[in-house]
């Protein structure tokens, strides 16, 4: 593992490689790199599996973090290349011709996130909404509960109470 | 934050098309009037005679056919009522696969708005008189999914209600007493769901399009 | 020959007998069933509610004359097999309107239904059914074959083809039963039997809860319950012609009641014992295990 991170940085100058577990490390890369160090660990390392591809909003930030997990299957390690993408103008190269499952998770990003794959088959297709009317529902700037209240209509008489403060007053009502 | 204005076009195997048959004739498919029947849902009233009337609800409300339609979490909570703890065969309920023969519609827990579109194509199959039963809370009034952007809030917006069962999620228990609550209704006479559809038709659908907003069906297909 | 107008009351008087019959008896079999499965299993008069709710339900549709015609022809194969083969042995006034070829005409009534069905379900425009329904059709073929050989080797040892006859040859003791005579044939035939009982292992075509794309999927309301009735007279008729060909016969009706219910109870044993069969395993079990069973019975002939 140690001598794969090694050659990974060598090749592409990381600026930072985080240690989660002895077989799982997460090294951040250029976007621009993204695909050559994608193949570099796919045909000279042996990952060949991608096991996801997300996407994290750091909205204070003003950044999208992809994760692309990589598995090597003989070695039995994970390798997440993660790319840091300007959040307004959220555009990332394709990898649907290295992972056929790529074009997948892209159209899945594109629809949650609104970050847009050119060129990947379908990617402008809906993915699991139908009929979506809104922005993209999992950047953390949109108000899921004001859409909601604007799409849906609700039943009146609903009350919420916080769980915990609710639970000590039925349980204990002597302490108040 | 709804952006009213967007349009959805047809999706492209549902738009009119040429199709050559094997004979080599060329002939013209519309999907949405040759797939589907348009004809709008009619009342059917009650038979005149009461007692006779009392006679045939007992014996809908005796025989009890579930549409196998699982929507929600509460599509697991329904399983263990064929087995051997809970048994729901011995009060006549039984299971089938297809709404046509089903009469007994289970809104199993919360319906997102592309499932909502499913379920009311479903339940306008099913042969009348037919029956809704919303489970948990998430069909009551949204459950803990109240601030969810993709799931419905009424479920009595979109479908006529017969029996809420409350919960999250109610037990196999409770299932079978709101079974036996929809019995009486049942032979109270009171389950006319499927004629109140027909009578408020106009003011489902306006709800239903208000949340489906790619409506790509006939308003009724049967 | 001359025709007597009271066989049209008798025939229907087994009609109505065998209807209540089968009901009953079809209820009872999946009581046991459910009590192998330690459930409590449904109420005895449980089909009575399901076939009259079916009746009764205020709203149809249809899809053509054909799908008409689907269910009728289904219980037409039903009630015609029962009514062209003696149910009671000795009986005149329950041979019903049997004659000296009914065997033949039975074994095209056991397959009538089928393709009754298929031109319905065809008809209704449900892409799946058509798949359904060759499925079906494809196992009920294969299930036949045993069957239809053994039948042949029957005809051939008791030199006719009426089933008032073969029954007679059988009388005077248990040992003078096809079962004991030509077991080869009885055997490949039960297996046939097992086959077109619509029981598990061979119940995958239409089995009610689970695979949503049997021939009955668009069949509803009076539609099913034409399919319910006939569901409970058909196996009734096959096991009368079962009966009577390897098995002697009934000549009053509590044996007929008992003999019925023994066979009956086979399938639903075979049923509850064993896991289903896909469709294609199925034909290669009859063509490997059925088929060679009659054939051998035939040489036994």
């Amino acid at each position: 593992m140690d001598k794969i991170l090694a050659r990974l940085e060598e090749r592409f100058p990381g600026r930072a490689t985080t240690r989660q577990r002895p077989d799982l490390a997460f090294v951040t890369i250029e976007a621009a790199w993204l695909r050559e160090a994608a193949l570099h660990l796919r045909d000279r390392e042996g990952f060949t599996h991608l096991v996801l591809l997300t996407a994290v909003d750091w909205l204070e930030a003003g950044q999208f973090q992809l994760t692309y997990l990589l598995h090597n299957r003989a070695r039995a390690c994970d390798i997440g290349l993660r790319v840091m993408l300007a959040r307004d103008a959220a555009t990332m190269e394709s990898i649907h011709d290295l992972w056929p499952t790529g074009a997948t998770y892209q159209r899945e990003l594109r629809e949650m996130f609104g970050i847009d794959f050119p060129g990947s088959p379908r990617v402008d297709a809906e993915f699991i909404l139908e009929g979506w009317i809104g922005p993209p529902p999992y950047r953390r700037d949109f108000d899921t509960l004001a859409f909601a209240e604007s799409n849906f209509r609700h039943r009146e008489g609903r009350e919420t109470r916080d769980p915990a403060a609710h639970m000590k007053h039925k349980l204990y009502p002597e302490k108040g | 934050m709804k952006d009213d204005s967007r349009k959805f076009p047809l999706r492209p195997e549902l738009e009119p098309r040429e199709v050559k048959t094997p004979d080599g004739q060329t002939i013209t498919v519309d999907p949405l009037r040759d797939y589907f029947c348009e004809a709008a849902p009619r009342v059917h009233a009650p038979v005149y005679v009461k007692i006779v009337e009392d006679f045939f609800n007992w014996a809908r409300s005796e025989s009890l056919w579930i549409l196998g339609f699982g929507t929600g979490c509460g599509a697991i909570e329904m399983r263990p009522l064929m087995t051997p703890r809970f048994d729901a065969y011995r009060f006549g309920i039984q299971w089938r696969p297809t709404p046509r023969q089903a009469n007994l519609l289970m809104i199993s827990g919360y319906l997102s708005v592309k499932t909502l579109k499913r379920a009311i194509r479903s339940y306008e199959q099913m042969q009348s008189p037919k029956y809704v039963v919303g489970l948990g809370s998430c069909t009551i009034n949204g459950g803990m999914y109240f601030d969810s952007y993709n799931t419905i809030k009424r479920l009595d917006d979109y479908l006529p209600v017969d029996l809420y069962i409350a919960g999250c999620m109610p037990r196999p228990e409770a299932l079978l007493k709101g079974f036996e609550d929809l019995k009486k209704i049942i032979r109270a006479g009171k389950a006319e769901g499927a004629n109140a559809y027909a009578e408020n038709f106009a003011q489902y659908k306006e709800r239903q399009k208000a949340v489906i907003h790619d409506w790509d069906m006939p308003d009724y297909n049967w | 020959m001359d025709f007597q107008w009271i066989k049209v009351a008798y025939a229907l008087l087994t009609l109505f007998i065998v209807l209540n019959y089968g009901l009953l008896m079809t209820a009872v079999i999946q009581k046991m069933g459910a009590r192998a499965g330690r459930r409590y299993g449904i109420r005895v008069y449980q089909n009575y509610i399901d076939l009259l709710k079916n009746y009764v339900l205020r709203s149809k549709i249809t899809h053509g004359y054909m799908y008409y015609l689907g269910p009728v022809f289904r219980l037409t194969g039903g009630i015609g097999l029962l009514l062209f083969v003696p149910t009671i042995y000795g009986s005149e006034m329950w041979a019903n309107f049997s004659f000296s070829g009914d065997l033949i005409l039975a074994l095209y009534f056991v397959f009538f239904g089928t393709l009754g069905m298929a031109l319905g379900a065809g008809e209704s425009g449900h892409p799946l059914s058509a798949l359904g329904v060759s499925r079906g059709l494809s196992q009920v073929t294969s299930a036949e074959l045993p069957f239809a050989i053994a039948v042949f080797a029957v005809a051939l040892q008791y030199q006719t083809l009426s089933v008032t006859e073969i029954v007679a040859a059988q009388q005077g003791g248990v040992m003078s039963w096809t079962l004991f005579t030509n077991p080869f044939a009885v055997a490949a035939a039960m297996l046939g039997f097992l086959g077109s009982m619509m029981r598990a292992p061979f119940d995958v075509v239409l089995a009610p809860q689970e695979i949503p794309i049997g021939p009955p999927t668009e069949f509803h309301s009076a539609y099913l319950a034409l399919l319910q009735t006939n569901r409970n007279i058909f196996p009734v008729a096959k096991i009368v012609i079962y009966m009577n060909l390897f098995f002697g016969g009934a000549a009053s009706w509590p044996v007929f009641g008992i003999k019925v219910f023994l066979l009956y109870l086979v399938s639903a044993f075979v049923g509850v014992a064993f896991p289903r069969f896909r469709v294609e395993q199925s034909v290669r079990f009859f063509l490997i295990w059925g088929v060679p069973l009659a054939i051998v019975g035939l040489y036994w002939v």
